[in-house]
């Protein structure tokens, strides 16, 4: 959280919750950031920790029933847009904010070929001529790198690969030059070549408009090359919060440091079975009244069960939510070792 | 079957399968591929986004019909189309986890119906210890038992991708093709699903072909690694060879590209991007298919098509060897 940047996008507090033939799941339960303008804030976290959903209730997404946002607000250049209209919710999303799926397949229209949908997207927002929508719409898919676009351009999504289908999502996000770009796992079906030149696309756009990006990625690697920012989630809440370097070279909360460890190794000579964190997550229908982690922490203490951790600033600008930085906490816990880096690091008090 | 030891479980040959597009246009998907599958082996594909890794594994159960090319299961030859009593058996055997966990999962059945719809039809289990069943195979991939009776569209988007795993490996097959099988998931998950399949590769004698473009996990993973491009295999060898001393241009330009989780390393290298027109499956040159792009192309290149050739414990298909 960049104190000196006024931002662009704001977050207090968000809560969500859906209803289930079990009872409500607490997906969501009290978030916390903001997003500085030409910035790009990477959230990660375990799979069904809630990324998702956080974006979608910025966007004003979440179905209801079953969802809800029951508390919390977000700030878009200062103006509320939590509880707009739907047609007021519609215009932010397409002007100020775009969206890449995480699922290109139910955002894309199987009845409609794919050119349509871009230059459908272009004319809603621009209201430029058939002819001239086209032209974008083939030089977009030529910038994400879809070979024969012209061609390309008049079938339909279930002739396109996975990827393509991906790339598809991306060009129309930014057809309409969003301020923010939200891109919920933008890249997961393409191959390291056309990963780096999506990846450096959105570089070029981000530095050229001045665009900020919120970019959910399980993938530590485009994390490092894409992040300023990086917030950590786990159950429903931000765990860790800070610098990318911070949070790659000094990760302060054990989920991350147990994230980084299950990772393969590129040694060749690694033969023994990869390190997942042991256990499960939480409930969310009956969340702990401690800290969400430690049924699977490897430092979990007394208090742990008891009390959920505030987010302590550990640095500047570095927050962790975790008993350990509490400045009472015991030695045994005083000393992290951050297995991947192989250096140690001496808890700040 | 008469199906030695020695004989590879699963065996492509000369394996095609071409779309037609509009105007009379021909998209070659998959153009020419060759591959074994040996019993207890796992084999990483990994290639361009659009090459047909997807189109390859869908065709080899059966789901796309052959349009040339023969693929052999236990030295049996598989029909070049299949018909409902070919499914049937065949599905018992091998199975597909599919690249889109969403839509390939029916919105109207619950998680417990779609893992077990495949055992009870193949009376492996019974409605007395399906729960029981289901609940374990939920268990193995991560997700919570008491969630079965939830609708797809209530999982997150890595959640559903173990449902698929999930239904996919219930069904106890003897071969799973793996499409992106854990592309949406966390690296623990993915951890945890990973050695999964090893467990199951040594207690059943799973036998896998994993595609996916996470370089790392499929040469950790992998005891060997083919490397696709635009609808056939330019370099097949051992993980750790494909991996650590790429031959093919193209390998070397896919390593090169790998993200490693260094911010210092990352946000200062250069990124080597690929030059050079992006090649189409629809008006294929001769020669080559990756000489447009590549920076050793020589004259041969541009006329002559080249083959799979031995190259220490590898097989490469360029004229540089
Ligand atoms: N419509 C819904 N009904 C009930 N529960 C839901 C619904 N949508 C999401 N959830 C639950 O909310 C939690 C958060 O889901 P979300 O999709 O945000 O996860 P995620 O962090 O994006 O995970 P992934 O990395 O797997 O995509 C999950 O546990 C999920 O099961
Ligand atoms: N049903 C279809 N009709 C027409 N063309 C198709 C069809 N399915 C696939 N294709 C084309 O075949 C080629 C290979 O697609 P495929 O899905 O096999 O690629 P892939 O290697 O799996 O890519 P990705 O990594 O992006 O998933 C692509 O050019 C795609 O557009
Ligand atoms: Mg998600
Ligand atoms: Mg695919």
């Amino acid at each position: 959280m960049n104190s000196t940047d006024k931002p662009i996008l704001e977050v207090r507090d968000l809560k969500v919750e859906f209803d289930t033939y079990g009872g409500t799941v607490q997906a969501v339960r009290g978030v916390h950031f903001a997003l500085a303008k030409g910035k790009t804030l990477a959230i990660v976290g375990e799979s069904g920790c809630g990324k998702s959903v956080t974006v979608q209730s910025l966007m004003g997404l979440i179905p209801s029933p079953p969802g809800r946002i029951t508390s919390g607000s977000v700030r878009l250049n200062g103006r509320e847009i939590l509880g707009l209209s739907p047609k007021e919710a519609n215009q932010v999303r397409g002007k100020q904010i775009g969206m890449i799926f995480q699922d290109p397949m139910t955002s894309l229209n199987p009845t409609m070929t794919l050119g349509r949908q871009i230059t459908e997207t272009i004319r809603v927002h621009d209201g430029v001529s058939d002819a001239e929508a086209r032209k974008r719409a083939i030089e977009l898919l030529e910038q994400v790198q879809i070979p024969e676009a012209r061609t390309r351009v008049d079938q339909y999504p279930f002739q396109f690969s996975g990827g393509m289908r991906q790339r598809v999502m991306i060009a129309m996000s930014i057809a309409c030059n969003p301020e923010i770009l939200i891109a919920d796992e933008p890249t997961t079906a393409l191959d390291v070549t056309i990963q780096a030149q999506i990846l450096d696309l959105l570089k070029t756009i981000q530095r050229d408009r001045r665009m900020s990006m919120i970019l959910i990625t399980h993938d530590l690697g485009v994390v490092a090359r894409m992040a300023d920012d990086v917030a950590v989630m786990y159950a429903g809440q931000i765990v860790e919060y800070g610098g990318v370097q911070q949070i790659f070279h000094r990760s302060a909360h054990p989920y991350t440091v147990g994230l980084r460890s299950a990772m393969p190794q590129n040694d060749e000579a690694q033969s023994k079975m990869l390190k997942p964190i042991e256990g499960s997550p939480p409930d969310l229908f009956d969340p702990p009244k401690g800290c969400a982690y430690f049924d699977r922490c490897p430092h979990a203490m007394k208090v742990c069960a008891a009390r959920n951790p505030p987010l302590w600033d550990v640095q500047e600008d570095h927050l962790s939510r975790c008993w350990i930085h509490h400045k009472f906490a015991t030695s045994s816990t005083e000393v992290f070792r951050s297995n991947r880096m192989g250096q140690e690091w001496e808890i700040q008090k | 079957m008469n199906h030695a030891m020695n004989q590879p479980l699963i065996e492509i040959k000369g394996l095609k399968r071409h779309f037609t597009i509009d105007k009379g246009k021909t998209l070659h998907a998959v153009d020419g591929v060759n591959l074994s599958l040996h019993q207890n082996e796992v084999v990483g594909l990994v290639g361009e986004s659009g090459c047909g890794k997807s189109t390859l594994g869908r065709t080899i159960v059966g789901l796309y019909e052959k349009t040339s090319g023969e693929v052999f299961y236990k030295g049996e030859k598989l029909p070049s189309r299949y018909g409902a009593k070919d499914f049937r058996r065949l599905s018992r055997e091998i199975q597909m986890i599919f690249q889109d966990p969403y839509s390939s999962l029916n919105p109207r059945m619950t998680v417990r119906e779609i893992i077990a719809e495949g055992p009870l039809l193949h009376g492996l289990w019974t409605n007395h210890n399906m729960v029981a069943n289901v609940g374990n195979w939920l268990r193995r991939v991560g997700l919570d038992p008491e969630h079965m009776s939830r609708y797809p569209h209530e999982f997150s988007g890595g959640q559903r991708q173990r449902i698929g795993i999930a239904r996919a490996l219930a069904l106890q097959p003897k071969v799973v093709i793996c499409d992106e099988p854990i592309s949406a998931l966390d690296v623990s998950v993915q951890a945890q699903v990973v050695n999964l399949l090893e467990e199951l590769k040594d207690s059943m004698g799973l036998t896998v072909l994993f595609i996916a473009h996470d370089l790392s996990m499929v040469r950790y993973v992998s005891d060997r690694m083919a490397v696709m491009y635009l609808g056939s295999l330019v370099e097949l060898g051992p993980s750790n060879d494909v991996y650590f001393r790429p031959l093919h241009p193209y390998t070397q330009s896919l390593v090169a590209s790998n993200p490693e989780p260094d911010p210092i390393h990352e946000q200062s290298r250069e990124h080597v991007v690929l030059k050079g027109e992006v090649p189409s499956p629809v008006n294929l040159k001769p020669g080559c298919r990756f000489a447009g792009r590549c920076p050793k192309a020589v004259a041969a290149c541009q006329t002559v098509t080249p083959q799979m050739r031995p190259v220490g414990a590898s097989q490469v298909a360029c004229h540089l060897y």
